[in-house]
Formats: structure tokens, sequence, C-alpha cells
């Protein structure tokens, strides 16, 4: 049995997952053509590479699936309850760094914190009749955030995509995403409240706590850790 | 641990035992309305409770609970005045604890009567203590009516008491409110900047998002109208960090909530119905002298109660949840009935936790 390594099979983040390995000796490639996700492992026996959607790893990791993968903090916190006692955190890669924030329209001068966002919201509700709508993809992440802060009078709309447009389309009065320079926040006339920031993600390395280990792959779990060190 | 079968032997027979006190027999759907639930509870109740849905009747949330179903039941076609009993599973998410059951069965009793609001308290409670007669409980009560009272008749603005009103179920939020509107916790940075603004909305951001110029204005000018008002007084605040803190008996927690009411009048008047609901529950042979009163209890877990509250706890068995919870909602009974209401009050008893103590016991 091989240890199983996730990585995302995709753009960037693949790309820069393959090159921390390489600096520490570990070779990962794709295997045949662009199109084709099956991985290659060079330079340690024992590992198997499984390229997958960023999203789908922590599922895979919490279902033991695989006994590493690399995917950001963002989706494991908001994908896996109780996620700390499914899986273990190896490293932080130092890349593919996200705030996930809540953020409204910069035109609303009258909103610079959460108590803010609280007090707009009874008024919004008041005013039009239906709760102030957060678009999102982070549903628990969000709701846990705004529950432990009391703010109350809101819904929270799902947004798969192009969250930031939901506002000037008016299916959502505000929005919580991901966002690393703020530029798309910007340009969309968004601003992010100042003490609306649910969680600081990045590209990370997990361990699965459930996927089963004989020895052979222990062994080769320790050896992965000593080269990652 | 108890089998299905045993707990549901359970409930009918404490179901009967509610009958028999004079209550009908209601057996609401197990689907209920998404919206009516999201709108009492708002998103929070997400977290709680199982959503499914169809495309012709929209979002359905398995039951979480019987007195909303049973409330809109009473306010459509109830004659008044009614008592109720049901036994049923219910339906929780459970997302961090996994010992926490995610459906149970739940036995309840709700009495929907204008008349004599203290013996109706008294009638649950007591009723509530016979089904329970023997196990090693203790029974917490409390009267969220003594704190809306107390924030009802601060003197401050209107808006200072409906923004604390709506979180009075959120004691952090509350506290911070509280403390600002006491002058001890300064507004964000560059407030004083934007509400001394002549057009504090000529900026070059455009306007978006459908809340529009005239909602900003208006907030912006409350807050100019919230800065101008004096802080809540030194006084009301202490009276009522005093009052949150009562715990003590019964009789014992009156006498001191009687001194906080020098500081806070207003309170004087659901006083005097604690004390009613003391003297009824002592006609019905409940030993007041060592029930155990809080000010601050049910104010996180129980959201429509708004008068009398109370729970009863395995003793050394601090991990389970209570053993049985209920209290007066008359302000729910308001919001679901389209403009009419009725005092009601109601509680409910988990039978499986009830087996399960019994079996420790044995």
């Amino acid at each position: 049995m091989s240890l199983k390594l996730g990585v995302p099979s995709k753009g960037r983040l693949m790309e820069k997952t393959f090159s921390w390995f390489e600096k520490r000796g570990i070779t990962l490639s794709r295997s045949g053509s662009d199109r084709e996700y099956a991985g290659k492992v060079e330079g340690i026996d024992g590992v198997s590479l499984i390229l997958l959607s960023a999203g789908e790893i922590p599922r895979e990791l919490a279902a033991g699936r695989i006994h590493l993968g690399v995917t950001g903090t963002d989706l494991v916190q908001e994908k896996l309850p109780r996620w700390e006692q499914q899986v273990e955190q190896v490293s932080k890669l130092g890349f593919g760094k996200a705030d996930l924030i809540i953020a409204t329209p910069a035109c609303w001068v009258d909103v610079d914190t959460l108590d803010d966002l609280d007090a707009a919201a009874a008024a919004f509700r008041k005013a039009h009749g239906h709760r102030l709508r957060i678009a999102t993809k982070y549903h628990r992440l969000v709701r846990e955030f705004l529950t432990e802060a009391g703010v109350a009078d809101y819904t929270l709309v799902d947004s798969q995509g192009a969250t930031e447009g939901t506002v000037v389309n008016e299916t959502a009065e505000a929005i919580a995403d991901i966002t690393s320079t703020g530029e798309t926040l910007r340009a969309n006339h968004l601003k992010i409240l100042t003490d609306g920031l649910i969680l600081q993600s990045q590209a990370t390395l997990w361990r699965s706590r459930v996927a089963s280990y004989n020895d052979d792959s222990k062994a080769v779990l320790s050896e992965v850790m000593d080269r990652l060190s | 641990m108890p089998n299905r079968s045993q707990i549901q032997a359970r409930a009918a027979m404490m179901r009967v035992r509610f009958e028999a006190a004079g209550a009908q027999v209601v057996d609401p759907p197990l689907l209920q309305p998404a919206e009516t639930l999201l709108d009492l509870y708002g998103e929070d109740i997400r977290a709680r409770a199982y959503v499914t849905s169809d495309a012709l009747r929209g979002e359905q949330m398995l039951r979480p609970d019987f007195t909303m179903p049973v409330v809109q039941m009473h306010m459509s076609e109830g004659a008044e005045p009614a008592r109720y009993t049901y036994s049923g599973e219910v339906f929780r998410r459970q997302e961090h604890d996994p010992d926490r059951s995610n459906e149970y069965v739940q036995v309840g009793y709700e009495v929907f009567d204008r008349n004599d609001p203290a013996g109706a308290d008294a009638e649950v409670f007591s009723l509530f203590a016979l089904q329970l007669r023997g196990l090693p409980l203790r029974a917490a009560t409390g009267d969220i009516g003594i704190l809306t009272a107390a924030v009802q008749g601060l003197r401050t603005t209107d808006r200072r008491k409906a923004a604390l009103m709506r979180h009075l179920w959120r004691p952090r939020r509350f506290r911070i409110l509280l403390e600002r509107y006491a002058g001890r916790k300064p507004g964000p940075e560059g407030r004083d900047t934007l509400l001394d603004a002549e057009n504090p909305l000529d900026g070059d951001v455009p306007m978006i998002g459908k809340r529009r110029a005239s909602e900003i204005e208006a907030r912006i000018e409350a807050l100019r109208e919230d800065r101008e008002t004096p802080p809540i007084s030194d006084n009301e605040l202490a009276g009522l960090e005093t009052l949150l803190n009562v715990r003590e008996t019964m009789p014992f927690a009156l006498e001191q909530l009687r001194d906080v009411a020098v500081d806070l009048p207003q309170i004087t008047p659901a006083l005097n119905r604690l004390e009613a609901r003391i003297a009824s529950l002592q006609a019905r042979g409940v030993d007041v002298e060592t029930l155990d009163f809080e000010a601050a209890y049910g104010r996180t877990s129980m959201e429509y109660y708004d008068g009398f509250v109370f729970g009863f706890y395995a003793e050394g068995r601090p991990d389970l949840p209570p053993i049985a919870t209920g209290g007066r909602y008359d302000a729910l009974t308001r919001q679901l009935g389209n403009g009419a209401e009725i005092p009601a009050v109601g509680g409910v008893i988990r039978p499986d936790l009830m087996l399960e103590i019994e079996e420790d016991a044995q």
C-alpha cells in the first residue's frame, strides 16, 4: 500500500505545490498529457499522487481516502466540522494566501464595523421587509462568525462565484468572500469591515487522522516528514 | 441506553397524564415552512435544523420543536382557553458534539389562558415536577420579564431601548451596546468626522446596492442624535448589573430584586407578578423555599420566552442537556397571531433522558 498524496489538479496552486515539493527533493508531475488527472512521483518511493479539485481534498482527507493533501485552511474549516479531529496540519506552504472577510458597499459611509452592520441590518429589514442578504459560499464559517459576534437580521444567500457582483445586481447587500489583494473588491466598489476578518487562509499540507496506515505507509510517512522538516 | 419502544411507551404514558390534566392531544406535521422559522429565529436556526426543499413549497424544515406549530394552530383555529399536549420526534442538526442526539422525542404541555397567568405558570411547573417526581433533578427558574421591564424603563431614548431589547437574548452584544450607551466605549475611528461632515454622502464612490442613500442618511441622523444623548446613568447601569447577578432561592431572590427596584422602579410590576407566581406555586405544593431563581436564566438558549422560564437538570450528569424546559411566550403568540395575541405558557420533557437517568440510578 502506498501513501496517497492529494494535490490540487489545476493552475497556479498545482504549480506552486509542485515546486514546493521539488525544493524538498520530491518531484511531482502530471503523467501523460495536460488533460490527464494522473500523477507521477519521483525522488521518493511509496508515494502516489492523486490530482483532485482543491475543494474535494478536505472531504477525501476526512474519508481517509488520501493520507496527505494540500488545500486551503478556508476549505478545511468550512467543509469539515470538528476539523481538528479529522486532519492535522503538517506545514503551511506560504502561498495561496487569502483572507475570508465581510465586505459592504463602499458607499455605506455609516458602516465600518460589525456593530454598524448589525444596526444597518435591523433598519434594512424594517424598510425592505426582508433580512439583509450576505452572499457567500462559506456558509458555516460566516454563520458561526456572525453568531459569535451577535449580528442579527441577516440571511446568507449562496454564491459560488462572481460574489463581488451580487451587490451591484441587487441580489445581496453585502458579501463574505476570500480576497488576497482587495483589488476585485475595490473594482466592485466594496470595502472590508474593520473587524470583518473571519479567517486567514493559505495553502497547507494536511495529514488525515482517519486514514489507515500500515507499517509500510508509516515508514513512507516518516520519510516524507523528514524531507519536509 | 433506553430503546425506541421504551421511549415511545414512556412518552405515551406522560401524554396521558397531561390529558388527564385537561389537555387536548395535537399532532403537528413534521415538515414546517422554513421561512416562518427563519423569521422567528434568524439565520442561526440553519445551524440547528435540517432543511429540505421541493419546487412547490420551497424550503421546509424538519420541526426543531413543537412550540411554533402549536401556537400557529391555536392562533388560527383554537378556542379559548385551551390546553394542548403532544408527543413526537424533533430534529436538531448537530455539527459539534457527536454525543448529542439529532432526533429525539419530546412530550409537551401548553396552556393558552387569559385568566390568572401566575396560576398558569404554577400549573405548568407543578405538572412537570409531578411527571419528573423521584428523579435526581435540580430545578432552575427565572423570569425574562424582569429584565425586559428594566430595559424598557431606562431613562434613555426609545431607539436605544429598542436596540437593547433586540439583543436581550445575545448577552455579549447586549453588553457592548450597554457600554456604548453608558459612554464607556468610544465609537469607531473616524465616526466623529463623518457625523460632523455637512454632506457625508458627498464622496467619490458610486451608490450601489439595494440600501438607498436615504437609508444611509437616516442612520447618520440617528447616530448624530445618539451622540447628543446623555449616557445611561451609573445608577441604572449598576442596577442592571445587580439584577443580572441575582441568583438565590425564590423568596430571597425576590427580596434582593425589591432592593434593585429602588434604583430601577420600573421592575416593580414584574416583581409583583413574580410574587404572585411564588404564592401560586406554594398553593400547588411546590417547595419554593428551596427552588432556585436566577435573574439571567434562559437568556442564551430560550429565545422566544419572555416571562417565567424553568428547566430541570440531572444532578451529577452535567453532560446531559436539560431533561425538561419551558416558559411563558406571550410575545410569540403576538408575532404568529396576525394581530391577535394570548398569554401562553408551556414546556417539554424528554422521555429518553428520563429513562437514561433511571438506568443510572439502578
